[in-house]
């Protein structure tokens, strides 16, 4: 019998370890992909998931079965990653931009806009720029923005996730995104002529 | 004309939008082109790829999840090796830091080179006290602490000192954290908790989300060091 997401959290609540084990079989791949986004790093990213499913664990009995299993998981990884880079940045490092030995950015991967050297270049420059820019996020700014741009979630799930008002996380997206364009405009007014 | 303004057109680009702005954006060609630099702008960090996990990657997930999932497994009489690494490791700390307190510099030891014996000490540490916060947190009332006890009054003195090196070279997160970790050892070398003593000594590693912390730190230190 195919468990729903509410009833294996319903189960697991009880202490059936399977249900949970189906949770977790069926929510790794997205909460990777959440936290890939949020640190840029994998190693940061595996431990991400482990913590996200262990502090599931034993908080399931304040999951509330009204709303979706998913939306809570994202909820706790994305506290889950504030945390990191927040420990990270009192570190003074270069995390989640730095730190392995051939580290590779997800920034790295981002599609550059065309084939030719010119374009290559002005990618690289807008990939740079843009690393430079994340950096300066708050991770409030940081999160909002990857839930926002890269899991498409609407602004009423953002604020659940980070524990604030719409308002509010409408405003850290329309700031992440304004510092965002500060930094990349000038190079982009290159690349987009 | 009044414009559209910064934030509404990224609320724009987000989230369909109402009649009046879309009007606005077909006859106002600044707006349009604003809005247009703002999109290809957007549009150019959008994509990229995640590396990628296998069809059983939720299963390895599990497979590692499950051992440290509460009330999974009966106690074990674990790490016998316990007995004899955490002396010798704080013997060769012991050593390292009072040579680095007090400023002397032994041969052949580059500043590099303390510092990666240094982060490795620190990594290997936490490495141990995430077994013993783990077993913590798993920990039975009824049964009682007796091996963790002594566990923890081994890990006690060498948290000290890396705590005191990481405030010497004024690494603040680590000396917090340390900090915060030898609360919990002192409680636990120290006391003889209640099950009710017990439940507040992973309420709090549990608040202070400490094992996981910890379980960062410590890969960060390794890392670190192995990149010296």
């Amino acid at each position: 019998m195919e468990w729903t997401d509410s009833a294996a959290a319903d189960e697991a609540r009880k202490g059936n370890q399977q249900a949970f084990r189906v949770l977790v079989e069926r929510h790794s791949h997205s909460i990777f992909r959440l936290a890939f986004r949020m640190t840029g790093n994998e190693q940061d990213a595996e431990d991400l998931v482990q913590e996200t499913f262990l502090r599931a664990y034993k908080e399931l009995h304040q999951f509330d079965a009204r709303s979706a299993f998913g939306t809570w998981l994202y909820r706790i990884c994305t506290n889950c990653s504030i945390d990191l880079i927040r420990a990270r940045k009192r570190r003074n490092e270069e995390q989640p931009f730095g730190g392995e030995k051939f580290p590779v950015h997800w920034l790295d991967r981002v599609a550059s806009p065309g084939p030719s050297p010119e374009r290559l270049t002005q990618g690289n420059q807008i990939t740079n720029r843009l690393e430079d820019a994340l950096k300066r996020l708050s991770e409030i700014e940081r999160a909002a923005f990857v839930l926002r741009h890269y899991e498409g979630h609407p602004i009423e799930e953002i604020a659940t996730a980070l524990g604030v008002q719409p308002n509010a996380a409408k405003h850290s997206v329309f700031r992440a995104v304004q510092k965002l364009r500060r930094a990349l405009e000038p190079v982009w007014g290159v690349a987009a002529r | 004309m009044t414009h559209i303004a910064e934030e509404l057109l990224i609320e724009a680009y987000y989230s369909d939008i109402g009649d009046v702005l879309r009007e606005h954006l077909q006859e106002c060609g600044e707006c349009r082109a604003e809005f247009e630099r703002l999109s290809g702008l957007l549009d150019s960090v959008r994509d990229y790829r995640v590396p990628e996990r296998d069809e059983f990657y939720g299963s390895d997930v599990w497979a590692r999840l499950a051992p440290d999932l509460p009330a999974a497994k009966p106690r074990t009489n674990w790490f016998r090796w316990w007995m004899l690494v955490p002396a010798l490791a704080t013997l060769v700390l012991v050593v390292f830091l009072a040579g680095m307190f007090t400023g002397q510099r032994q041969a052949g030891i580059s500043e590099k080179g303390r510092e990666r014996i240094l982060l490795m000490a620190l990594s290997d540490h936490l490495d141990r006290s995430q077994i013993l916060l783990t077993e913590l947190l798993h920990a039975d009332p009824e049964i009682g602490l007796t091996g963790e006890r002594d566990k923890a009054r081994e890990l006690l003195g060498e948290n000290r000192l890396l705590r005191q090196s990481a405030a010497h070279i004024r690494d603040a997160a680590d000396a917090d954290l340390l900090d915060a970790l030898e609360r919990v050892l002192l409680d636990v070398a120290n006391g003889a908790p209640s099950s009710n003593g017990l439940e507040m000594i992973q309420q709090r590693i549990d608040n202070e989300a400490l094992l996981f912390k910890v379980r960062i730190t410590g890969t960060d230190a390794r890392r670190r060091g192995q990149n010296l």
